[in-house]
């Protein structure tokens, strides 16, 4: 790396650190959000340092996109609804403390102690097609039964969720014309 | 392998950004002109209440700004500055003819990543002034996001699976045969509406609605009002340059030389959608999520699979 890529790397590092702490730093729902949010786009930044630039810019829109929707559940959930007064994000401040810290020495420890191979030639020209193979590609059949998985589970448990079923709208025999539902959809079922 | 477009130095960022300004006055100007006929009796204007964009931004410019009380002033600031940035960043992307500001492999991830930060904009700008109105406004946007945000999505592998490439410019250059909208017309018209979606427009500007009395657009005045204004049609502009740049051949065209294509082309979607917002009725979200789940997802995909065949087998 050259010193202008050093420099952005520490700068953004320090920013992701700096962004995240003051999630629990900030008085508002809102800002608290957005501080992770910035944390996570400046995490996508260094990926772009390491010309991952779809991994870079993919992480900055799911995480902003992840965000946005999180405001909105936060603002929703929070008991209370304290989350449109200030208030502060620190719950059980001994515990996670001490979880937090021991997590950051496992992680630190894993990163200093793992022998990381050293690079042998050149790096290839698609270096995200590279990342890909080199993380999934023989464990490609695990990864395409998980993904299906996942998505069912989604799905069974949004089902299972839903408050406005087949069976409550349409009735038991799901024979009501037309279904019983507080709230009409666009495309007139 | 810069895919027939040349990137240009940053120090021509400025003269892309008044070149995106420029649309967006053109835009501005034609709503306002439009704004004095009414619709289906062209003959009649409405006396009295001409709209001038410069009249407009003055009137701005001098008025003095509103806080409400308790408002969070730094979110608010960052969500109003946020819309035009976001359409500068898009523009920086975009091929003008054969140049390009930046002419980077993932240019459509790009577009899409920043057309998703808007999310966060317009949320921003409407949490910020601590007004029910506004908010309303804020949480219709994500509503109606989580709406267009997929098709939209789908409508952009589109092109990018038929050509093979992430690069803009590369799209531009896959369509010197035929032009990706005879092909793919359900992904052009999706398209469109997910830029009249982030731009808050047309059928999509339930948010800035006047039934919750302006909602995004309820507390901001003077030179806020100005740049949430300017940031909608500045992302329109950059939006109706991508729809010419993805789907309408970029510059390709004859005798004109590439620029002058890609001018003309954008300005015809833009103009194209600055006219349907007076022609077209304001969708209700609510309403709006479930035929974006239930009828553009799955048209959207059935126009992916479609373009992927014909990939496939070419």
């Amino acid at each position: 790396m050259g010193v202008l890529s050093t420099v952005a790397f520490w700068v953004l590092a320090a920013a992701a650190v700096a962004f995240g702490a003051l999630v629990f730093r900030v008085d508002s729902m809102a800002r608290a959000t957005y501080c992770l949010a910035a944390s996570f786009v400046a995490v996508a930044v260094v990926l772009l340092l390491f010309r991952q630039d779809y991994l870079g810019v993919v992480t900055a829109l799911m995480m902003v996109m992840e965000m946005a929707i999180m405001a909105v559940y936060m603002v929703m959930f929070m008991g209370m609804n304290p989350a449109l007064m200030p208030m502060s994000m620190v719950h059980g401040r001994r515990t996670a403390l001490a979880l937090s810290a021991g997590l950051f020495i496992v992680l630190t420890a894993g990163i200093l102690l793992v022998p990381w191979p050293s690079r042998r030639d050149a790096p290839v020209a698609d270096v995200t097609h590279a990342l890909g193979e080199s993380i999934m590609g023989h464990k490609m059949l695990v990864m395409l039964t998980v993904s299906p998985v996942l998505f069912a589970t989604i799905v069974a448990a949004l089902v299972l969720a839903l408050p406005r079923g087949r069976y409550d709208r349409f009735g038991d025999d799901l024979r009501r014309r037309p279904p019983a539902d507080p709230q009409p959809g666009g495309v007139g079922r | 392998m810069t895919g027939g477009v040349a990137p240009l130095s940053a120090a021509w960022a400025p003269v892309v950004a008044l070149v995106l300004l420029a649309g967006a006055v053109v835009a501005a100007a034609l709503d306002g002109a439009l704004h004095s006929v009414p619709a289906g009796r062209a003959g009649r204007a409405r006396p009295g209440r001409r709209r001038t964009v410069t009249g407009a931004v003055a009137r701005l410019l001098r008025q003095r700004r509103r806080v409400p009380v308790a408002a969070d002033v730094m979110l608010w600031r960052i969500g109003v500055a946020a819309l035009p940035v976001a359409a500068l960043l898009m523009a920086a992307v975009l091929p003008l003819g054969r140049w390009t500001l930046v002419d980077w492999s993932v240019g459509i991830v790009w577009f899409n990543a920043v057309d998703v930060a808007v999310w966060a904009a317009v949320w921003l700008a409407g949490w910020g002034p601590n007004s029910a109105h506004a908010l309303i406004g804020g949480y219709r946007f994500l509503a109606q996001a989580l709406a267009y945000e997929l098709p939209l999505m789908f409508a952009l592998t589109a092109p990018a699976v038929a050509a093979g490439t992430l690069r803009v410019g590369g799209v531009v250059q896959a369509q010197q045969g035929l032009w990706f909208v005879v092909w793919m017309p359900v992904a052009f018209v999706v398209f469109c509406l997910g830029v009249a979606g982030f731009s808050v427009w047309g059928p999509l500007s339930a948010p800035a609605g006047a039934d919750i009395a302006g909602g995004v657009l309820a507390e901001a005045s003077g030179v806020d009002r100005l740049i949430v204004l300017a940031g909608r049609y500045l992302l329109l502009t950059a939006g109706s340059g991508f729809a010419a740049a993805l789907f309408l051949g970029g510059g390709a065209g004859p005798l004109l030389p590439d620029w002058l294509w890609m001018a003309v082309k954008a300005l015809a979607v833009l103009c194209a959608l600055v006219v349907l917002r007076r022609r077209l009725p304001v969708l209700r979200p609510d309403r709006f999520l479930e035929a974006g789940w239930l009828v553009l997802v799955p048209a959207t995909l059935l126009q992916l699979l479609v373009v992927s065949v014909v990939v496939v087998a070419r």
